[in-house]
């Protein structure tokens, strides 16, 4: 029971995380490798925040306009400076490490007695006694919920349709008579505010920040989001959200068997890497159908 | 810089390329000077046919006029406006442009209503408002009618699925479906097989006459660019050596523009 409330736990949180990734892996179809910052930005910002004493909640859209900010500079590194993609993450990437470390204060920081969006007055008095086993999953759930549905309720505005149109075919974009490179940028932005809330999230659940979460991030992402829309493939627009953080949470069950099964705890990323290779290799032919999870 | 992009639409705006100089890499052996002096006025309504072989610097006139490709010298003015320098996408806010490639005309991840639902918004803030208006389905299915393509009953079906010619049908409804100055054609039927090719030369040919709207169409196909618009231009060497338009056009044949097409070609050592 522990084991199945942790692996949602775990699996919802990246769920918010590969959600910003299917914006930038799917939509845009930039290999954003910012990711690997921004998810440690967010816990940074959010132990900064919690230890100041500010109200746990606030730390939500805190990390959320911090991860939009590392994302838009991302895109105005790619769009402005003009430098590829994969290496505009990369620098960002890099630049976060420090910044994360300034942030936080330290490499490692523990927020254990410390108010957090899990342990506050009000969530401790709608999940009373044994109900209190449930409420960190509880919490998780309506915030993975809430940032489904207003990722959902984005994508059909007219800005949603127009970062749909720059990663299919940019040129279009130009035609209709708007900057591509402004486009790209918002959605950068967006995606890593998604990405720096899970990162949020994650703090307060491990009730501490760790430099090294950033790790691998965008690997778990990309293998969450490629599982997601391969299992389900004829899914339309709206629930394919829903597919990516379904996608995350079947990965992290396949995570949490293999350390079931015996497998070394410092082997963690190994297997990330291995379960991702075969995710990918499995999904690939899959792939060549247009549109991808879109259609 | 709103006001000049959106001056109040005519249907029909005068165009001219006034001492335009195009140097591609500029300093290196490669050296090409396409462009030096080139000007050209297009009149309001006039439909251009432009021909030309390969390195004519046709497909780089319809780039410098959409402002893809920035110009070394000269001006370009749209209805007595320099807009030589501004910003691609701001000068294309006035301008409708069908590729080649049906692929880039439209969306292949998105269905047909999400396509049209974007183009019909050219001009207007992409902001936070609905992004696709179902109250519009049924004006859209109206326009997609006459294509006698089936269209109409594909609303909901992924662009990505469809032929290259309703892709590009799709794609030439799209750059009008909003009032443009302009409409830049290029070599849209060269990439679809001769009957189809024949289906979209007709829907141009319609939807110019009923925008009246300025049109510039880049083509190979000789017997096209002499059968449709009302003048044309032949290219070569960056310079536009052969201009027929009015009574003079009409009276051109296709012979005729094969006969010099083919000494040009042989000059070259084509």
């Amino acid at each position: 029971m522990a084991l199945i409330l942790s692996v949602l736990e775990q699996g919802m949180i990246y769920g918010i995380l590969a959600l910003g990734v299917y914006i930038t892996y799917k939509i845009l179809d930039f290999p954003d490798l910012t990711v690997d910052g921004s998810f440690p930005f967010g816990a940074a910002l959010t132990v900064r925040l919690i230890t100041m004493g500010l109200p746990p909640v606030v730390t939500l859209p805190a990390a959320f306009l911090g991860g939009a900010l590392a994302g838009a500079c991302t895109g105005l590194i790619h769009v402005k400076l003009k430098v590829r993609d994969l290496l505009s993450g990369i620098i960002m990437m890099t630049a976060l490490y420090t910044i994360n470390l300034w942030v936080a204060g330290a490499g490692y920081v523990a927020i254990f007695n410390q108010d957090t969006i899990f342990e506050n007055g009000v969530v401790n008095g709608v999940f009373p006694g044994a109900a209190g086993r449930v409420k960190t999953a509880a919490v998780i759930f309506l915030i993975t919920l809430l940032s489904k549905l207003l990722l959902d309720w984005y994508m059909s505005t007219k800005s949603g349709l127009l970062l749909r149109a720059v990663g299919d075919n940019d040129t279009i974009v130009t035609s209709l008579g708007v900057d591509k490179g402004l486009v790209k940028i918002v959605g950068l932005s967006i995606a890593n505010g998604l990405v720096s809330l899970g990162g949020c999230i994650y703090a307060q659940q491990q009730r501490s920040f760790e430099i090294s979460i950033g790790t691998g991030a965008v690997v778990i992402g990309l293998a969450s989001v490629i599982m997601g829309t391969s299992l389900f493939r004829k899914v339309t627009a709206p629930r394919v959200t829903s597919s990516v953080v379904i996608g995350s949470v079947l990965y992290k069950g396949c995570v949490a068997l293999a350390m079931f099964a015996g497998i070394d705890a410092n082997a963690i990323k190994l297997i990330t890497a291995v379960l991702f290779l075969i995710i990918l290799v499995i999904s690939m032919d899959r792939r060549k159908n247009p549109g991808g999870g879109l259609t | 810089m709103r006001k000049s992009s959106f001056s109040m639409w005519k249907g029909m705006t005068m165009l001219e390329l006034k001492g335009i100089w195009k140097n591609y890499n500029p300093g290196s052996v490669n050296e090409l000077c396409l462009f030096q002096d080139f000007n050209l006025t297009v009149r309001d309504g006039e439909f251009v046919s432009v021909v030309g072989s390969n390195g004519s610097g046709k497909t780089s006139l319809l780039n410098i006029i959409c402002g893809s490709i920035e110009i070394d010298r000269g001006q370009i003015l749209a209805d007595g406006t320099d807009i030589g320098r501004q910003k691609d996408f701001l000068r294309q806010r006035r301008i409708g442009r069908v590729y080649q490639d049906p692929s880039k005309g439209t969306c292949s991840g998105m269905t047909i209503l999400e396509n049209m639902s974007l183009a019909d918004n050219k001009g207007k803030p992409y902001n936070l408002g609905r992004g696709v208006n179902k109250a519009k389905a049924g004006r859209y299915r109206e326009m997609l009618r006459p294509l006698n393509l089936g269209l109409e009953d594909k609303m909901n079906v992924s662009v990505g699925s469809l032929s290259g010619g309703q892709r590009q049908a799709l794609a030439l409804l799209m750059a009008t479906m909003t009032p443009v100055d302009f409409l830049i054609l290029d070599e849209h039927t060269a990439a679809l097989d001769p009957r189809t090719a024949e289906t979209i030369m007709g829907l141009t040919d319609r939807i110019v006459g009923e925008k009246r709207v300025t049109t510039i169409m880049v083509t190979h196909n000789l017997r096209y660019a002499v059968e449709y618009g009302n003048r044309l231009i032949m290219m070569h060497e960056g310079k536009a050596i052969l201009d027929k338009s009015g009574e003079e056009k009409a009276r051109v044949n296709a012979e005729e523009i094969m006969g010099i097409f083919n000494r040009i070609s042989v000059e070259c050592g084509n």
